[in-house]
């Protein structure tokens, strides 16, 4: 039997070859800062021989008469990810240290990191190399890159990071209007991207100046690729809770900036700041942090075992919920510690994420305002059977088609997340672990969702490294699907995909 | 004045008879029956043929004409004759549409198709469909400047709120201005401290949204507000047109539409409507959607034995006014005589409008107010005419003229006139003058 495979996959591996190809030049700033302090450089020319190595062969299989279509670009998003995530993970293997050490560890750390999710299994931070800690928060920065590749429009018939609903939301037309060609818009947004992480290392290294020798240029830039990317690792084990109050503060305006559209920071930057101020999901963004936050303080200040202070309490209430709700998941204090109904707070907080088009994970703001609209559109609709009421986003009216696709990929990573929960119980069980349902419902969220740290003995100080190494396998799987949102992996399942 | 009138349908027809008694009219029509039967009921000169041709324009001696209007049934007819007009010769081109696209295409850009003015069937039908529901208070209203403008004139009845108060207490909106006070047929040009007294007849100019406002100030018994219950039927360009215009001065009314696709269309683009998909004539639906609590009901279905049906039906469950689109003028009587509150035919609406536009005057627009005893006008100013480069309050300083200057359109943009306001060539200018010294006035646009 024999069935013709009808994906152009060699478009795919020659695109993925593209892409291995060239992860030398960011392999080579962990080498550079290994020079500069005479450590090992072993484990980043291990990784940027096997890049050019695999890039060599995946590009000698390309074939320029294979156009890339949708298909392809599914297929290779996900290669894509994957197999970056893979090479990311060598540093860590030959570097040879610590729990990263194991194949599975690193495959975890690299695809926490590529995802950037922000979840880490390492156990002490303090026998890791300068260098293979800033690979860590490099290997962030790229994810983030990657994915306002992805969700800017660029590759947007894959339609992740919320491309297929910018373009509901006719926001795409504009992107291409910025400029004829689509590779100028990409640099464009880049270029946002590139200004807002160099403005990060500047303001972070001043206020490291002013403040706290701690924030040295070394952490500076550490924390500059992490926090626009919304990503959320630090070399420090007390995440950006190591550093003076202001810089905490300092921190929490990039975490929100990195959430919000690009493409709207782009039309703010050229003058149009109402398009961005005016936009019905920035203000639901903005105002279910808000709330959140708000909420968070007020259960802190009523918390008589919280001795923070007044501008402590508010400071890590904004600062955590900032934290959690754009997906990045640094720690201002440990709230593993908190009251059960703060840590609840910040749990909801995980489902909300940021706006389309920027380097937020989760679910994102906009999905749930159509949601909301529509629900609410509908109880209009039940009284009114006749009537036509479009749903409207900041004035557009969203294709109906699209609202039963955010429904439908809404009920999936719901029924997903669940999923992940009871296989995390489960497993642990097996294995002999205690943890309580809800250390496992928050560690499903915060990998499958992208955030980072989850509550427990995997909270902000704490690692995943107590998990199950089977559990571990499992979460570096749906931290992948998580991050290409779902689609462009659970398609490669199907047999429609392949033969028709 | 030498007048081409292209289409002798009923609009064109209403247009030669109201200006055959005064002016030389020519009527060009492709029907020879009609043309023949056009030249023994009118005073006109008619020739059969394709009013788009050269050939028959010239035979109309289009080149020696004053005025050419155009005005069959269809848009690119008109358009391509008064394009063909503006080849012959360099008459004032008057064309009529039905699209609201051409009506945009040359507002954007003036003398677009050879065409000097516009006329648009359905927007202007809307147009008065809003002013009739908007203003039952109001004795006249006029539009200027496309639609930007309004002039309107009410009588102040004894339960007035405004009654007893003055001028600038009554004039609290930006964009309005009061021009004018009657007082036992006596006109004066009212200040700031002047008392409205009752029986007073006020003209006011401004935007129709401020309008609308004072209306509901001057008469808040009569003149609808928000919260009256307003319901188009049929989702027809004047249907739509209707619940554009209503919106944009903050009613939200409830649109029926039977098709779906026109349906949707009509929620994507109207935000402050309900649109509900169903059949108008359905009476459990009526019922059941509260129909017969509408204060007002507009009916715009595209054929006029539907409108008269769901008129009826409408009246019957008991709405309070029934305004209905009637396509043929031979209907309009037997509309009203059935109890429909009021019946509007575009064609009319159409003939009335291009009439007005032709009375000689080198104001764009005018309305005669009161016996003649005053008049607004509309002027577009050129440049070095005694009106521009000089502050408003200059020019009323160095003239003995008696008038005020109501509104000012810049751009398609109303600008609302102070003292410090200095006029520039191009703008319209909406003003109110007394009779006496309309000569003065118009003698230095």
């Amino acid at each position: 039997m024999s069935t013709n495979i009808r994906v152009g996959w060699r478009a795919s591996v020659g695109l993925t070859g593209d892409v291995l190809a060239a992860l030398p030049v960011p392999l080579a700033f962990p080498l550079l800062i290994a020079l500069y302090y005479g450590e090992s450089p072993l484990p980043f020319i291990a990784a940027i021989a096997v890049s050019l190595a695999l890039g060599a062969a995946f590009r000698s299989v390309q074939d320029p008469e294979v156009n890339l279509g949708p298909r392809e670009a599914f297929l290779a998003v996900a290669m894509i990810w994957f197999l970056v995530a893979a090479v990311g993970a060598i540093p860590f293997v030959v570097a040879g240290v610590g729990t990263v050490a194991h194949p599975v560890n690193a495959m975890f750390e690299a695809m926490s990191g590529l995802t950037t999710t922000g979840a880490t299994v390492l156990v002490d931070f303090s026998v890791h190399s300068r260098s293979v800690m800033m690979w860590r928060q490099v290997i962030q920065w790229l994810g983030g890159l990657g994915i306002l590749i992805l969700a800017t429009a660029v590759l947007s018939e894959v339609g992740v990071g919320g491309a297929q609903l910018m373009e509901t939301e006719s926001q795409t037309q504009d992107v291409n209007k910025l400029t004829p060609k689509i590779s100028q818009t990409a640099q464009l947004i880049w270029g946002i991207y590139f200004g807002l992480t160099g403005l990060a290392v500047v303001v972070y290294f001043l206020l490291g100046l002013a403040v706290d020798p701690q924030m040295d240029l070394y952490n500076a830039v550490a924390h500059a690729f992490t926090s626009v990317a919304t990503a959320g690792f630090s070399p420090e084990p007390d995440s950006v809770g190591a550093f003076h109050p202001l810089i905490q503060w300092a921190v929490v305006p990039f975490m929100v900036i990195g959430s919000t559209s690009f493409v709207l920071i782009y039309f703010a930057i050229n003058g149009e700041p109402m398009r961005l101020l005016k936009n019905e999901e920035f203000h639901f963004y903005l105002g279910a942090m808000g709330t959140l936050a708000s909420i968070v303080a007020v259960g802190l200040f009523l918390d008589p075992s919280v001795t923070y202070g007044a501008e402590g309490t508010i400071r890590h209430a904004v600062f955590n919920v900032a934290s959690i709700v754009t997906t990045t998941g640094y720690a201002s204090t440990d709230y593993v510690l908190w009251a059960p109904a703060a840590k609840h707070m910040l749990f909801m907080g995980m489902f909300i994420g940021g706006m389309v088009g920027s380097t937020t994970c989760s679910i994102k703001s906009l999905r749930w305002l159509v949601a909301l609209k529509t629900f609410r559109r509908n109880l209009f609709t039940s009284i009114h059977p006749e009537a036509i009421r479009p749903v409207r986003i900041s004035g557009k009216s969203v294709d109906e088609g699209a609202i039963r696709d955010i429904y439908a990929y809404l009920l999936l990573s719901i029924v997903i997340f669940f999923l992940l929960a009871v296989v995390i119980v489960v497993d642990a069980e097996r294995a002999d672990l205690r943890v309580t349902e809800f250390e496992a419902l928050g560690a499903a969220a915060t990998t499958f969702l992208n955030i980072g740290p989850a509550f427990g003995e995997a909270g902000p100080y704490g690692t995943f490294a107590s998990f199950p190494m089977s559990t571990r396998a499992v979460m570096i799987v749906l931290m992948w699907i998580g991050r290409i949102e779902i689609i462009p992996v659970l398609v490669l399942f199907t047999k429609a995909f392949w033969t028709s | 004045m030498h007048v081409v009138v292209i289409g002798a349908g009923e609009v064109g027809t209403s247009i030669a008879a109201s200006l055959a008694s005064s002016h030389e009219v020519v009527v060009v029509d492709v029907d020879p029956d009609r043309a023949e039967q056009l030249k023994y009921e009118l005073d006109v000169l008619t020739i059969a043929g394709d009013g788009t041709t050269s050939e028959i324009q010239t035979a109309a001696d289009v080149g020696r004409a004053d005025m050419v209007i155009a005005c069959t049934d269809n848009d690119q007819t008109n358009l391509v004759a008064c394009g063909t007009a503006k080849t012959l010769g360099d008459g004032f081109t008057i064309a009529r549409v039905k699209s609201t696209d051409f009506l945009r295409t040359w507002e954007g850009n003036e003398g677009a198709f050879g065409v000097d003015f516009m006329v648009c069937t359905d927007l202007l039908t809307a147009e008065n469909i809003v002013r009739v529901i908007g203003l039952p208070a109001a004795i006249d209203v006029d539009p200027f400047a496309s639609g930007l403008v309004q002039m309107a004139e009410f009588e102040i009845a004894e339960d007035s709120p405004v009654a007893g108060q003055t001028v600038s207490q009554a004039d609290r909106f930006e964009s309005l201005t009061f021009v004018g006070l009657f007082r036992d047929g006596e006109m004066t040009i009212p200040r700031g401290d002047t008392g409205i007294a009752v029986g007073d007849r006020a003209v006011v100019i401004g935007s129709p949204e401020s309008v609308q406002a004072f209306a509901t100030d001057v008469a808040p018994e009569t003149t609808p507000g928000r919260a009256d219950e307003i319901v188009i039927v049929g989702g027809s360009e004047i249907g739509y047109q209707t619940a554009r215009l209503l919106e944009e001065r903050d009613f939200k009314p409830r649109l029926i539409e039977q098709d779906a696709d026109r349906a949707r269309w009509l929620a994507e683009t109207l935000p402050n409507t309900v649109v509900m998909e169903h059949d108008a004539t359905d009476t459990e639906f009526l019922s059941r959607e509260h129909v017969d609590d509408a204060d007002i009901l507009v009916t715009a279905l595209r054929s006029d034995e539907k409108n008269l049906l769901v008129s009826v039906l409408a009246k019957r469950l008991g709405v309070d006014r029934v305004i209905a689109v009637v396509d043929s003028p031979d209907y309009v009587t037997v509309f009203e005589e059935i109890g429909i509150d009021i019946a509007i035919n575009p064609r009319t609406v159409t003939a009335e409008e291009i009439t007005r536009f032709t009375y000689e005057s080198v104001a764009e627009n005018i309305a005669v107010l009161e016996n003649d005893q005053a008049e607004v006008l509309e002027l577009e100013l050129t440049e070095g005419c005694g009106l521009t480069g000089r502050p408003i309050s200059e020019i009323v300083a160095d003239s003995d003229a008696r008038f005020v200057i109501g509104a000012i359109t810049r751009d398609h943009k109303l600008v609302t006139p102070r003292g410090d306001t200095v006029l520039q060539a191009g703008d319209h200018v909406i003003l109110l003058v007394e009779s006496d010294s309309v000569s003065d006035i118009t003698s230095m646009a």
